[in-house]
């Protein structure tokens, strides 16, 4: 080994742990999606929710937002729904 | 699984060499791999399923011997024969080309199956080197394999792309097909590995890879001047002189047979301040 290799050792920036975390916890998801890639039906969730609301109350086709955080342990999904003033008054 | 002399009735083992992502070596590994089967007296043949984007003939040095290849003989425009490269080095290697014209949709799943078992009847080892990717070309690449070697970079997009593919060697083949069948067996060849980064906590360890992957390590490849060299001369690394990055394609070669070769990461270190001081043979 190097000769001074002691003297370099002990201050790693350690991204190669980082790397690791962020596979481990993509991957995991990745996984548990079957088939392919990607969360394919959050598109599809997002036009669904607009029609059951809009039964009830008139809304855009942009006045629902879907997004998902993915964490380790836990995964979140955030769906935010804009609905018209309280007078409910929208053109359409 | 045991291996046979060379006077035996052949192996007929089919081994996909995949990767999903491009660039981490699997043209390379295939070349050497089949290299090192070959010089081990196995009756081995390496086919390139890259259609359109033909290099393994280039990377063998056979490139000006080129005549017929994979599709014409899948199209019938040519017999198996008269398509098969036989290697200059060793005579029990040979090399079967892809199409640099056509494209991959040439290749059928009755086309390969059909040459794949021409080729068991008699080689031991097929080797198929896969293009970069998931889409057609890559998938007939795998579907028939019996073993796959899943070449990986320690780096967050090869290691993505790897479990991807492993994914789809584990659903979309011919043995996860069909009921009953042993499904393939799927190892890692981690590639490009750079112990000295790898000390320094800026690449992934082979360990921290494996657990990521979950599946056997068939080898460790380090990142190695004698690959480039080897390509540049069309000559498989592990017919080019001694290097640690040879040594470690004949130890996963070994490994690929049934040896038990104990792991060892040979690393192509930089000399030391003694080494530098009072120089060093080779």
């Amino acid at each position: 080994m190097n000769l001074f290799g002691f003297a370099r050792k002990k201050h790693p920036p350690a991204s190669a742990q980082t790397a690791k975390d962020r596979l481990q916890i993509l991957l995991a998801h990745e996984r548990s999606s079957t088939g392919t890639a990607e969360a394919d039906y959050l598109p599809m969730l997002q036009r669904e929710i607009v029609a059951v609301i809009r039964k009830h109350v008139p809304i855009g086709d942009n006045d629902v937002e879907v997004r998902m955080e993915r964490g380790n342990q836990m995964s979140s999904l955030e769906i935010n729904i804009e609905l018209p003033g309280a007078a409910g008054t929208k053109a359409g | 699984m045991t291996t046979e002399p060379k006077n035996n009735p052949p192996l007929g083992r089919v081994i996909v060499i995949t990767s999903g992502k491009g660039g981490v070596g699997k043209t390379t590994s295939s070349a050497a791999i089949s290299a090192g089967l070959a010089k081990q007296g196995f009756k081995t043949v390496v086919i390139d399923f890259d259609v359109g984007l033909r290099n393994l003939d280039m990377t063998m040095g056979c490139e000006r011997r080129v005549v017929f290849d994979f599709i014409n003989v899948i199209q019938g425009d040519a017999k198996l024969k008269q398509a098969l490269i036989k290697d200059k080095r060793l005579d029990t290697l040979s090399i079967l080309p892809t199409s640099q014209t056509r494209d991959k949709d040439a290749l059928t799943k009755e086309g390969v199956e059909k040459v794949l078992n021409e080729l068991k009847a008699e080689f031991d080892y097929i080797v198929c080197d896969s293009p970069a990717g998931i889409e057609h070309g890559a998938q007939m690449a795998m579907h028939y394999a019996d073993e796959a070697v899943v070449v990986t970079n320690p780096e967050v997009s090869s290691v993505r792309d790897s479990d991807r593919v492993l994914g789809l060697l584990s659903s979309q083949t011919k043995r996860a097909e069909t009921v009953g069948a042993e499904p393939i067996k799927a190892q890692v060849l981690i590639t490009r590995y750079d112990q000295d980064r790898v000390d320094r906590g800026e690449m992934m360890t082979v360990d921290d890879v494996l657990e990521i992957l979950a599946v056997p390590l068939l080898g460790v490849v380090p990142e190695s001047k004698a690959i480039l060299k080897a390509s540049n001369v069309g000559t498989p690394v592990t017919l080019d002189g001694p290097s640690a990055a040879a040594q470690a394609y004949d130890d996963a070669v070994s490994r690929l047979t049934g040896t038990q070769v104990e792991m060892r990461i040979v690393g192509e270190r930089r000399p030391g301040l003694f080494q530098r001081l009072f120089g060093r043979a080779s």
